[in-house]
C-alpha cells in the first residue's frame, strides 16, 4: 500500500538552506562567561581572554593548512609540524640579523617582523611544495603509508634542522619595543598578544574571505565536500590541492614565526610539539572543517589560558581533556564535514 | 612438531629461515658466545625488542592500523614493575603484582582509547594516539613522587636475578660466571620465546585471519558480518597486553625505568622503523628487523662515530661530518625509512618469500 506523497508545491523550487549550527559558537561564549567567576576579578579575566584569543589565532593560523589538505585529498601531514618548526628557525635567523635595527623604534620592530614572515612564508612555502612533490603524492590515496612517510619526512626534516640550526633551543626575543603591556585599568594585556590577535584576525579575515566569495575558494569548499563532482566537471583537483598544500605550508611557516615570538624561544623540537596541538584542534573541530578548525583552536587557546591561571598542573591536560569531552558530545567534531 | 609450535606459518623461504635461526642461535648461545657486558645487554635489548615490534605488528601488519601509543603501553609495564619494586622491596610479588597492575591499566586504556577512537575511522586512531601518548608522558614527568619524573626510577630485583648472586658458587660454566645477570637474560629468552609463539599462534588463528581480513577491506569485511569495531579494538588490546609485557622485561633487566628508555618518542620511531624494515604482517620480520635494528644502533654508531671522528674519512668535511656525527643517527634512519617503505613496502622477509617462490617456479 504505497501513497505517493505529492511534494508540496514550492519545495522543489526552494533549495532548502543548510541551518547553521550556532550550538559550538554558543560553547564558546559560554567558556569564557563561565570563566568570569571562577577566575574572580574581571582584570585577569580580561588579560587571560586576550591572551587566550592571540593564542587561538595563532593555532588556527597553523592548523587551517592541515584541515583543508585532509578535507582536499583526504590526506593527513603528519608532516605539518615541519613547516612550522622551519618558519620559526626562519624567524630566529632573519630577526637575528635585524636585532638592532628593529630596537630603533615600533615602526622598525614591526618591520622587522614581518620581513620574517614574509621570509617564512616563502621558505616553508617552497619546502611545501618540495615537499608534497616528493612525499606525499605516491602515496595519494593509502592512508597507512601516508602517515608513515610524512612522519619520516618530518624525522628527515627536523634532523636537518639539527644540522643547520645546532640541537638547542635558540632564544628568540621579542624586539625591545614590543615587549611589556598596555595597562588598561587593573588588566594588563601584553603589546605582542594584540599585535598577534590583529595579525590572526587578518589573516582569518583572509581566509574566510577568499574562501568564501572567491572561486578559488568555492572550488576549494566543492572539493572538500564532493572531489569528484569537481573533477567530472573539468577542474583539475590536483593543481588545486597543489595550490592548498603550498598556502598551508606557508601559513604553518607564519604560525610558527608567530608562535616562535609568543614562547619566545625556538627549539627543533617545536614541530612535535606544536603538532600534537594542532591534530587535537583539528580533530575538535571536525577533519576537514575550516570554521570547526577556527572555534576549536580558540576554545584550545582559552581553555590552556584559563586552566594555566587556575590549576597550573592541570593546564597540561587540558588539550586532551577538552578533546575527549568534545567527542563525548560530538564523535565527528563540532562542525563534521559530510560524507567523511 | 616444528610445525605446531610455529603455527603451520612456517618462513617459506630458505635464506629466512637460515636467518632465523642464525638469529635463535645467536640469542640462545649469547651469553657464551660474546663474552662482556655489553653484548649481553645488545642481546638483551633485541629479545624485548623482538617482542615489543611483534605485539605492534599484531596492530600495524595484521590489522592495518597506526598507533603512535605503543610505548606508552610499553612503559607502563616498565613502570608498573619499578614502582611496585620500589614501593613494596624486592622480590618476587612486587614484579608479579607490578606486572598485574599495569596488564590492567593497559587494558583498560587500550579498550578506552580503542572504543572511542576505531569507532570512527582508523585515521583517527593514530591521531587520538598521538595525543593520548604525549599527554600520558607528561604525566608520568610530572607524578615525580610517583615516577622519579625525569629522572626515572632505580630499583633492586628479586634476589636470584640480581648480578650478585651467583649460581654453583661462582664456578665457572663455559668460561662464564653464572650469576644473576645470565639468569635473568635466560628468563627473558624464555618468556620471549613464549609470548612470541603465543603472538604467532594469535595471527595465525581464525581470529587472526578476520584481522587480516580488515586490514585488506574493512567494509567487505564488515559486510560479511563480522563487527570490525570489535575486532579492531580485541587487536588494540592484546597488542597493547604484549607491549605491557615487553616493558616489564625491559624494567626487569635494566634494574632501572625512565621516560627516555620507555615512553619516548625516539622508541615508537624505533619500533615503527624496525617493523618496516622487517617486514610488516609478518611475525618473522620482527625477528630479523629487531636483530638487524639492535645490532645497527649499537655498533653503526660507533662506525658514524669512527668517520666523524678527529682522523675519520669526513673529519676535514664541514657539512658532510656533521651529517654523519653520530648525533644525527636518527637523521638516517628516517632517510632509510621513507626509502623503504616506498620501495621496500614488504621488508626483508617479504622479498625473502618473493624470491623463494620465483625460484620455485
Amino acid at each position: 500500500m504505497n501513497t505517493v506523497v505529492a511534494p508540496t508545491p514550492g519545495a522543489a523550487a526552494a533549495i532548502p538552506k543548510a541551518r547553521f549550527d550556532w550550538i559550538p559558537v554558543g560553547l564558546l561564549v559560554a567558556v569564557m562567561l563561565l570563566a568570569l567567576p571562577a577566575v574572580g576579578s574581571g582584570s585577569s579575566w580580561l588579560t587571560l581572554t586576550v591572551a587566550g584569543l592571540a593564542m587561538g589565532f595563532i593555532i588556527f593560523i597553523i592548523a587551517s593548512g592541515l584541515t583543508l589538505v585532509f578535507g582536499l585529498m583526504d590526506v593527513l601531514n603528519f608532516g605539518h609540524g615541519l613547516f612550522i618548526a622551519i618558519g620559526a628557525f626562519m624567524a630566529t635567523t632573519v630577526m637575528g640579523g635585524m636585532a638592532t635595527f628593529a630596537d630603533t623604534g615600533v615602526l622598525q620592530a614591526l618591520l622587522a617582523i614581518f620581513c620574517a614572515m614574509l621570509v617564512a612564508m616563502s621558505v616553508a612555502g617552497a619546502l611545501g611544495l618540495a615537499f608534497e612533490r616528493v612525499i606525499v603524492r605516491p602515496v595519494y590515496g593509502l592512508h597507512l603509508k601516508q602517515i608513515l612517510i610524512t612522519m619520516g619526512g618530518m624525522i628527515v626534516g627536523e634532523e636537518l634542522i639539527k644540522v643547520v640550526w645546532g640541537p638547542l633551543q635558540i632564544a628568540l626575543p621579542l624586539p625591545e619595543p614590543l615587549r611589556g603591556a598596555f595597562i588598561i585599568g587593573e588588566a594588563a594585556i601584553e603589546k605582542y598578544r594584540v599585535l598577534a590577535s590583529v595579525i590572526g584576525a587578518v589573516v582569518f579575515g583572509l581566509l574566510a574571505w577568499t574562501l568564501a566569495r572567491t572561486k578559488i575558494g568555492l572550488l576549494i569548499r566543492a572539493g572538500v565536500q564532493d572531489r569528484e563532482m569537481v573533477e567530472s566537471l573539468g577542474y583539475r583537483i590536483q593543481r588545486l590541492f597543489v595550490g592548498v598544500f603550498v598556502a598551508g605550508s606557508a601559513l604553518a611557516g607564519l604560525g610558527g614565526v608567530m608562535w616562535g615570538l609568543y614562547q619566545q624561544a625556538v627549539s627543533p623540537q617545536i614541530g612535535a610539539q606544536v603538532n600534537v596541538l594542532i591534530f587535537i584542534v583539528i580533530i575538535i573541530g571536525g577533519l576537514g572543517s575550516t570554521l570547526g578548525c577556527f572555534i576549536g583552536a580558540l576554545l584550545v587557546g582559552l581553555m590552556a589560558n584559563y586552566t594555566g591561571f587556575l590549576a597550573p598542573k592541570v593546564a597540561l591536560f587540558s588539550n586532551i581533556a577538552l578533546m575527549v569531552a568534545i567527542l563525548v558530545w560530538r564523535p565527528q567534531g563540532l562542525y563534521p564535514v559530510t560524507n567523511r | 612438531m616444528i610445525g605446531r609450535l610455529l603455527s603451520h606459518d612456517l618462513p617459506r623461504s630458505r635464506w629466512l629461515a637460515a636467518a632465523l635461526i642464525v638469529v635463535v642461535l645467536a640469542l640462545l648461545l649469547a651469553p657464551f658466545l660474546f663474552p662482556g657486558a655489553k653484548a649481553l645487554s645488545v642481546a638483551a635489548k633485541a629479545l624485548v625488542f623482538i617482542l615489543l615490534v611483534a605485539s605492534f605488528d599484531l596492530l600495524l601488519g595484521y590489522t592495518g592500523i597506526v598507533s603512535f601509543a605503543h610505548t606508552m603501553f610499553f612503559g607502563i609495564g616498565a613502570y608498573g614493575v619499578a614502582i611496585a619494586s620500589t614501593a613494596m622491596g624486592p622480590g618476587a610479588g612486587p614484579v608479579l603484582v607490578g606486572t598485574a597492575a599495569a596488564l590492567a591499566v593497559s587494558l583498560a586504556l587500550s579498550l578506552v582509547v580503542g572504543l572511542f577512537s576505531l569507532r570512527v575511522k582508523a585515521i583517527f586512531f593514530a591521531m587520538i594516539t598521538l595525543a593520548v601518548a604525549s599527554a600520558f608522558q607528561t604525566l608520568a614527568s610530572q607524578l615525580s613522587d610517583f615516577t622519579g619524573g625525569e629522572d626515572g626510577l632505580s630499583f633492586k630485583v628479586p634476589e636470584l636475578l640480581s648480578p650478585a648472586f651467583e649460581l654453583f658458587g661462582g664456578a665457572e660454566l663455559l668460561g662464564r660466571v653464572v650469576d644473576g645477570r645470565v639468569i635473568t637474560y635466560y628468563g627473558l629468552f624464555g618468556a620471549v620465546a613464549l609470548l612470541f609463539l603465543a603472538l604467532l599462534r594469535i595471527v595465525n588463528s581464525p581470529f587472526g585471519r578476520v584481522l587480516q581480513a580488515i586490514r585488506e577491506n574493512d567494509f567487505r569485511a564488515e559486510a560479511l558480518g563480522f563487527r570490525t569495531v570489535v575486532y579492531r579494538t580485541a587487536s588494540n588490546v592484546i597488542s597493547a597486553l604484549f607491549a605491557t609485557l615487553a616493558g616489564a622485561l625491559l624494567a626487569l633487566w635494566l634494574r632501572y625505568v625512565g621516560p627516555d628508555t620507555t615512553l619516548s618518542f625516539e622508541i615508537m620511531l624505533d619500533i615503527l622503523l624496525i617493523v618496516v624494515i622487517g617486514g610488516m604482517g609478518t611475525m618473522y620480520g620482527a625477528v630479523v628487523g629487531a636483530a638487524l635494528f639492535v645490532l645497527a644502533q649499537n655498533y653503526l654508531q660507533d662506525l658514524l662515530k669512527w668517520l666523524s671522528a678527529d682522523g675519520g674519512a669526513f673529519a676535514g668535511i664541514p657539512v658532510l661530518s656533521q651529517l654523519v656525527s653520530p648525533d644525527r643517527w636518527l637523521l638516517w634512519l628516517g632517510v632509510l625509512f621513507v626509502l623503504s617503505v616506498y620501495h621496500f613496502p614488504t621488508g626483508i622477509v617479504g622479498r625473502l618469500r618473493a624470491a623463494a617462490t620465483k625460484g620455485r617456479r
